[in-house]
């Protein structure tokens, strides 16, 4: 299948070996787990159990809290320890809210609905029990899947694309996912497919995995309009707008979705999510974590939610001397974690611990004008003069720019010979955005509020006053009757 | 596992390209070596002394102006561009020029021309262009004294003390080692009521001049030694091939034009394309990453217009050589250029709408 170009992108090291080598392993479940309730976009969700009890793996612990949520399953089966704030897998190293069991070694299921045969099912059925399943974009957006099917639903989707690029360095999760359970990744394909009802499906495949495609292929022969694109290595292709217009040629018109011109994205990793949910009834409380960088034993381990990253880390056999900084995702988006000391969630492709010399302070000097970063930069933006323009704090015209249009793919700064964090600027440019949008919001508000607090107090100052002016009037009216009478009386 | 210095929030990317500016400035330094080495080579020890004095005096005014603005000099004098500067000015020099004019061009380009913009990055127009062109005004004597190029060890070469003599006290014989440039020959010739080709008998072969035994800079003597370092530049990606092939592809157009409306008063595109600075121009002064667009259709709009410039003022000017002046004109039109070259951005239009939305008619 021909594929379209997309504008700019960059080639780091791939370093996907070792791990794209070899199987995917099962590490003994901890002890303790340790499952945030805060895994997705959306608000958290609420838990659903007590202190001290008892639960089954993949019994509910927490369920969605509104529309765009998703519920939290149990990995194992064990005894609720506690539930309370812990250090969530993120840079700020805030805490979450989070259910903490000690697994009680049995791993034992709870009741499962698993479906003989989906396609017998309603497709919004297949959805709502998608959703049930705590099923969230695996490829790192972790956007509950089931509303991206149900607005699928009410629109026309011509292509529905899975997602298999994986363009970040380093991950191999998908690649051995769709080496060693391809049929399974299929299946889910298919699921998707019957729910959402495009004209054909692409499963697009960068061309570094070339067991992947040729496992996916051989399951795919025989399934109507389903079709693997290869793809050529190069990042972000990923990432969704991008993988649109390698695909489609069309690109998503700003500030629309993908829906609005009849496509929908899915990561493989969700697909195959889906074909659990679906066919074994199992909520999403595992996935594949490609464990790489300087480990002693690199590889992919299908750990269970909740599993701390130091846990996940000593299986592995711990990391080399000198790691000096622990990634969670790609080198090219992911976070940086504050510790070890934190889970594996539900949108985490990989754990990857950086060595001093592979991260090592580079001082940022001059821009040259080189204009790498315009070549690089996949939306076409100009990130040397938005930088500029932020450095001087002149965002609003860095927003007339494009600032808006960036997707944070860190291409830019990947390539600026300069070691400019152009990427960086321009993230703190959109949170400072917001954070002026919100005070200006509360600054509206609070003259609102103030303005109708003035009215109200001049309403009661006036009724006030006229009530005076009325008992005045009536005292008056009765002190000249009664002076009257007292007149009468003298 | 050392944890990370307190609570330093440092967000991806998490690897970088290993290109640096450094290696940038000092590629394109080696790419400018076979037709420096072929430089020294034919001009001898006065032109060792003018790279080097140039290269002395550009760091010198850096250091001292770096000092001045309290800003640090070592990773600035590290990265080589004041060299890069020092050396694209000496190489665009007469090859014999005396000590001063090395010592107030380093000067020029790195004050004047780099220092009072802001330092690396921030200068409108190419240092090492400003620097030359304004000592050709200021010194149109001392800069338009080009040498005949002599084979090593023959009698006429100077040997390392008489070099110094040349450099520092100034040239002896003057008239027997020095001549005109093709380009200032035939300026000349012409305006006596020459033609074209019976003027360049004698001063001109196609062949000699591709070779580079020609008088003129050490920049441009070799045609085919700087074609070969920008091919090292092309191939390293530390420049696009937009620029060179918009210049280049330009001369020939607009030479080629003229040249076949009046070969007798227009020479060919071929003198054009191995005469002056135009391939040192085409590869190393014009492909200034600092003073030149930054897209690649911006680029071509830059190069061509650096091309009819160099024609037009070759052509018609008062100067034999346009190259100077060419690339000042166009460094300045490059913001103007930038502005009406931006990417379109992805999801939107040009003019920065997004695209339209399909019909929802088309929807369930």
């Amino acid at each position: 299948m021909k594929l379209f170009q997309f504008r700019g992108g960059v080639h780091p090291e791939g370093n996907k070996q070792p791990t794209a080598d070899k199987p995917v392993v099962r590490p003994t479940m901890p002890e303790r787990l340790y499952v945030p309730l805060l895994q997705h976009v959306g608000p958290p969700a609420e838990p659903v159990v007590k202190t001290g009890q008892r639960v089954l793996k993949g019994q509910l612990i927490a369920r969605a809290a509104g529309h765009v949520s998703a519920p939290v399953h149990a990995p194992t089966s064990g005894i609720i320890c506690a539930i309370n704030d812990f250090q969530a897998p993120h840079a700020s190293g805030l805490p979450v809210m989070t259910i903490m069991i000690e697994s009680d070694g049995r791993d034992e299921w709870t009741d499962l609905t698993p479906s003989e045969d989906p396609f017998q099912l309603d497709p919004e059925e297949i959805a709502i029990r998608v959703g049930a399943a705590g099923v969230v974009g695996l490829g790192g957006a972790t956007f509950p899947a089931s509303v991206k099917l149900q607005q699928a639903r009410n629109s026309k989707i011509e292509t529905l694309i899975i997602n298999g690029g994986e363009c970040e360095p380093y991950l191999s999760c998908d690649d051995r996912l769709m080496q060693e359970r391809p049929n399974e990744v299929i299946d889910g394909i298919r699921i998707l497919q019957y729910v959402v009802q495009p004209e054909k499906v692409i499963i697009a495949i960068e061309d570094n995995k070339s067991l992947a495609i040729e496992a996916i292929r051989e399951a795919a022969k025989g399934h109507e309009n389903i079709e693997v694109a290869v793809a050529p290595t190069c990042y972000p292709l990923g990432s969704a707008k991008q993988m649109i217009q390698a695909v489609t040629g069309k690109e998503v018109p700003a500030g629309a979705r993908s829906n609005d011109i009849g496509v929908l994205v899915h990561n493989v990793g969700t697909a195959y999510a889906v074909h659990r949910a679906i066919r074994h009834g199992q909520p999403l409380i595992s996935r594949i974590v490609t464990v790489g960088g300087a480990v002693t034993n690199p590889q992919n381990v299908e750990a269970p939610i909740g599993m701390l990253i130091s846990d996940l880390l000593n299986f592995c056999g711990g990391t080399a001397d000198g790691v000096q900084r622990i990634v969670m995702g790609g080198p090219m988006m992911g976070q940086m974690l504050p510790g070890a000391n934190t889970p594996v969630i539900k949108g985490c492709s990989g754990i990857i611990a950086l060595t001093e010399a592979q991260v090592a302070a580079r001082k940022p000097g001059p821009c040259i004008r080189c204009s790498s970063c315009i070549k690089a930069c996949p939306m076409g933006l100009v990130p040397l003069e938005m930088a500029g323009l932020i450095r001087n704090n002149e965002l609003d015209k860095a927003l007339e720019l494009g600032l808006r249009d960036c997707i944070a793919c860190g291409s830019c700064s990947f390539v600026c010979p300069s070691n400019i964090p152009l990427v960086q600027y321009f993230n703190y440019a959109k949170g400072e955005l917001e954070m002026r949008k919100r005070a200006e919001h509360k600054a509206v508000e609070t003259r609102k509020l103030s303005e109708s607090r003035q009215a109200r107090l001049d309403a009661q100052q006036k009724a006030r006053a006229e009530a005076l002016a009325k008992s005045k009037a009536a005292a008056a009216a009765k002190k000249s009757s009664s002076s009257d009478e007292t007149g009468a009386a003298a | 596992m050392t944890p990370p210095a307190s609570h330093e929030a440092i967000t991806g990317p998490h690897t970088y390209t290993p290109l640096t500016v450094d290696q940038i400035m000092r590629w394109v330094i080696i790419a400018l070596l076979p037709a420096t080495l072929f430089g020294l080579f034919i001009y001898g020890w006065p032109a060792f002394n003018l790279l080097i004095i140039t290269i002395l005096s550009a760091l010198f005014w850096e250091a001292l102006c770096l000092k001045l603005a309290s800003r640090p000099i070592k990773p600035a004098l590290k990265d080589s561009s004041a060299v890069l500067t020092a050396w694209l000015l000496a190489m665009s020099m007469p090859p014999w020029s005396p000590w001063w004019l090395a010592v107030l061009g380093g000067f020029i380009a790195i004050v004047i021309g780099k220092q009072v913009f802001g330092g690396l990055g921030q200068n409108i127009f190419n240092p090492a262009m400003l620097a030359r062109v304004t000592l050709l005004v200021a010194f149109p004597v001392e800069m338009t004294t080009w040498i005949t190029p002599e084979i090593p060890a023959s009698a006429s070469q100077p040997d390392f003390l008489q070099g110094l003599q040349i450099t520092f006290t100034g040239i002896p014989q003057i008239e027997a080692v020095s001549g005109a440039t093709v380009l200032s020959h035939i300026k000349t010739e012409l305006t006596r009521g020459e033609i074209l080709p019976a003027l360049l008998e004698g001063h001109y072969t196609p062949l000699f001049s591709t070779g580079g035994f020609t008088r003129g800079s050490m920049g441009e003597t070799s045609a085919v030694l700087i074609f070969l370092g920008g091919m090292v530049l092309l191939y390293k990606k530390i420049i696009s091939w937009h620029i060179p092939f918009a210049v280049l592809g330009s001369v020939v157009l607009f030479s080629s034009f003229l040249h076949l409306s009046n070969s007798s008063i227009y020479a060919d595109p071929y003198l054009h394309l191995m005469s002056g600075g135009l391939m040192l121009c085409a590869f190393f002064i014009a492909t200034d990453m600092v003073t030149s667009p930054a897209t690649g259709i911006g680029q071509i709009i830059f190069g061509v217009g650096c091309g009819l410039m160099i024609v037009l003022i070759r052509s018609f000017g008062g100067f034999p050589e346009g190259v100077g002046f060419g690339v000042l004109l166009m460094n300045a039109a490059t913001p103007l250029i930038d502005h009406y070259t931006r990417p379109r951005i992805y999801g939107r239009r040009r003019s920065g709408d997004p695209l339209p939305v399909p019909d929802h008619d088309e929807k369930k």
